[in-house]
């Protein structure tokens, strides 16, 4: 058994029992970070404030909800948002976090991708962050379902539906998830089930996993260069704390992250009280009514990119129709940012400013990815469909392209662009409705799919310099 | 320092491009602009002859109008109890006390005159389903003295839950104020009465969609869900934003309309004041704690960079 001396004070006394101090130091004051880093570093902090808002005001919401589909719209409409003492505000701050943690969760994603911090070591932590964009994802639509208004049923019926579309099983999953034949009472309740336990604690344990992944690796930074951690923290607490090029969590780091979340409160804030119509859809202050479709569906913002994946195909190709087409595209689409560590063949941990051809890359795909969304939410009629077919094969087309591309392949790479061209191609004559060969456009896409799951697996890895 | 705000402002104009394209953009293409409401009613022509409100007392009662409308007001009782009434033509007749101050006078002469014309409801009554308000056969002059009688008897002020109720709550509900299709939901002794009531109500709404076709919806959310614009735009003429809408043009008058939306706005978002005077102090506290934090974070980074 331990030895215990008398304590001198309550905060000795925990400290024999808990080792506060180091626990202190492990976590916050020797946990070290490099110091070349700007305020994208913070979107870390930001997330995990925004995550706290969203289980406090949950907490608050929580406690008036009734989660009974005669019962759940008032319950939020009137009595959170009219008759509780500042339900109103717990409401809005809810529904703004909701919608504004995922702007920050594509931001923390694409800073991670700009600067290659998915790879060499850091593949945990790319993955278990892709974990907790999955489930984030499925906690924001279990919980835009709950205030049981026109768009929470009618986006529930459309997205359950989805999954009608995986063979064999899919008509029995889609009873399965709904609890019944069509959305209704039981949905809804095991939706809040899995809105306000199941998933917020495996977020809860997934942002557990996701700071652990951090400790080896450790954090990047912004020139993508090779610390060592050990090193340079023996120079700062030698004193030398401009020479070093690492800083402690606390207070160094933390205090600039404050600064920031500062800033982007302002910016929330101001949204919760001012400006909530894009994160509240007025539509869904409109009971949800199963007899009354409207006119225009669409998934909540952060969602409508990999909604527009799906909707881009919208012709029949072959044997497999233009509903097949979208799901296999959309279910790639939903997985494959984990791959993205194994479709990049490039060793090399840079900004993608010093990587040739992948900045090019990067600003594409976030090109694409800002053109599906806008075109996820335009009605899918006319020249926006075949807008939609171009970004969402262009999208599929940027992963297909990655391995040659960062290895270096360069006939492989131009093999690539030129199947996709003729696939836009394709599409427009389908579009226009002057060729009306199935055969050609199927061919195409089977050409197409075999590049996509092959170049990952047939091109080899290279370290460094590849352009 | 430079560098992060170049930063900043390439996220700032990719967070701006995504929201203007899924937000004013998406919902221009979505609903397309229409003309803001006027209220002037200008397909309507004005009756060539001025009224007389002292003839029309006594007009109002010569052309039947009293035979289905009470003008409480005046003593003048409803012959028929609501429910009865809806059973008999669909939708409870409106009191009069008040309809010259809420119904623009040019429209109330066009819509005795001709109510499915003014009302724009000749999609959906004819021959084959006639409108339960008979068009009127009188002369122009009875018709001025109508209106003029009418508009005379008229009281100046009206609140907003009164011009609401008048002018569209005889169709629809607002749960979340306790009105009802049949008035206010009165207090209950016992529960017979309770379900007396129900069933009254039932019996009403019941009648009410036999009529239109249609339940007309429970306004409680409008505000939100439509926005007081749209309310005002749609209020003047249902048609021009739904179109073939069983809703008729009702004819208020811009002040009435104003007032509905205040009503709609009082019962469905009713902390609006509390959001806007709250907003400032907490982004004002926000902009002092940035500030803090800067100068927090300045001092510590000058020992290490």
């Amino acid at each position: 058994m331990a030895h215990f001396e008398k304590a001198n004070s309550i905060y000795e006394w925990l400290d024999q029992r808990l080792a506060l101090t180091k626990l202190w130091k492990v976590l916050a004051a020797e946990y070290w970070i490099p110091k070349n880093i700007n305020f994208l570093w913070a979107m870390g902090v930001i997330l995990m404030t925004m995550f706290t808002i969203l289980v406090i005001s949950g907490i608050f919401l929580l406690m008036y909800y009734k989660p009974d589909t005669k019962l759940a719209f008032d319950s939020v409409n009137y009595t959170i948002m009219q008759e509780v003492w500042f339900g109103w505000l717990w409401r809005h701050m809810h529904a703004v976090a909701a919608s504004v943690v995922f702007l920050v969760i594509y931001i923390h994603m694409f800073t991670g991708i700009y600067y290659a911090s998915y790879k060499k070591g850091r593949e945990m932590i790319w993955i278990s962050g892709m974990l907790l964009f999955v489930t984030f994802s499925a906690e924001a639509f279990s919980g835009y379902m709950l205030p049981w208004g026109q768009m929470s049923y009618w986006a529930a019926q459309v997205i359950t539906n989805l999954f009608g579309g995986i063979p064999f099983i899919g008509d029995e999953l889609v009873i399965w998830i709904r609890g019944n034949f069509y959305v209704s009472d039981p949905t809804l309740t095991r939706f809040f089930m899995l809105h306000v336990f199941l998933l917020p604690i495996v977020i809860m344990m997934l942002i557990g996993l996701h700071f652990y992944t951090l400790r080896i690796p450790h954090v990047n930074n912004q020139d993508g260069e090779e610390i060592d951690f050990d090193a340079e923290a023996e120079k700062y607490k030698a004193g030398l704390k401009k020479e070093s090029k690492v800083i402690p969590f606390w207070p160094v780091f933390i205090s600039k992250d404050i600064f920031v979340l500062g800033v982007f409160m302002i910016f929330y804030f101001y949204l919760v009280f001012y400006h909530y119509n894009f994160a509240m859809d007025p539509i869904n202050f409109d009971p949800a009514d199963p007899m009354k479709t409207p006119p225009h569906i669409y998934p909540e913002w952060y969602f409508l990119w990999s909604y527009e994946v799906l909707r881009g195909f919208f012709f029949d190709v072959g044997p497999l129709s233009a509903m097949d087409m979208g799901l296999i595209a959309f279910g790639i689409a939903n997985v494959i940012f984990f791959f993205l560590p194994w479709f990049d063949k490039n060793d090399e941990v840079a900004p993608a400013a010093r990587r040739g051809g992948f900045f090019i890359w990067f600003w594409l795909l976030v090109a694409d990815m800002i053109v599906l969304t806008i075109w996820g939410k335009l009605p899918p009629t006319g020249f926006n469909a075949y807008i939609g077919y171009v970004a969402a094969v262009g999208f599929l087309a940027l992963f297909a392209a990655l391995p040659a591309l960062t290895a270096g392949r360069s006939g492989l790479l131009r093999l690539i662009i030129a199947v996709t061209v003729i696939l836009f191609i394709a599409g427009y004559l389908q579009y226009t409705k002057t060729m009306g060969n199935g055969f050609i456009i199927t061919l195409l896409f089977i050409i197409f799919y075999a590049l996509f799951f092959l170049s990952p697996v047939i091109v080899k890895r290279v370290s460094g310099g590849a352009r | 320092m430079n560098k992060e705000l170049k930063i900043l402002a390439i996220i700032v104009a990719l967070v701006g491009i995504t929201y203007w394209g899924i937000e004013p953009y998406a919902h221009s293409v979505m609903h397309p602009h229409h003309e803001p409401a006027t209220f002037k009613y200008e397909d309507l022509k004005p009756l060539p002859v001025k009224g007389n409100a002292q003839r029309g007392a006594q007009a109002i009662v010569n052309n039947g109008c009293t035979g289905c409308h009470s003008i409480k007001s005046q003593n003048i009782p409803a012959p028929m109890d609501p429910v009865s009434a809806s059973a008999s033509y669909g939708v409870n007749p409106p009191d009069l006390s008040n309809i010259g101050a809420i119904v623009d006078p040019k429209f109330l002469a066009n819509f005795i005159k001709n109510p499915t014309h003014a009302a724009l409801l000749e999609h959906k009554f004819g021959d084959s389903k006639p409108y339960p308000m008979p068009a009127f056969y009188g002369s122009d002059q009875d018709l001025a003295d109508i209106v003029a009688y009418l508009v005379s008897i008229a009281p100046k002020n009206l609140s907003d839950r009164e011009v609401f109720a008048d002018g569209c709550g005889r169709c629809h509900n607002v749960r979340y104020d306790k009105w009802t299709v049949l008035g206010d939901r009165p207090k209950f002794k016992n529960k017979v009465e309770e379900a007396d009531f129900e069933l009254k109500l039932a019996k009403y709404e019941e009648n009410l969609k036999n009529y239109l076709g249609t339940t007309p919806p429970d306004l409680s959310m409008y505000i939100r869900s439509r926005g007081g614009e749209y309310i005002r735009d749609f209020v003047e003429n249902p048609q021009k934003l739904l179109h073939g809408t069983a809703m008729p043009r009702v004819g208020l008058t811009e002040q009435a309309t104003e007032q509905v939306v205040s009503y709609l706005e009082y019962v469905g978002d009713r902390k609006k004041e509390k959001r806007n005077a709250l907003g400032v102090w907490v982004l004002l506290y926000f902009v002092i704690f940035s500030i803090l934090a800067y100068l927090w974070k300045k001092k510590i980074w000058a020992e290490v960079l």
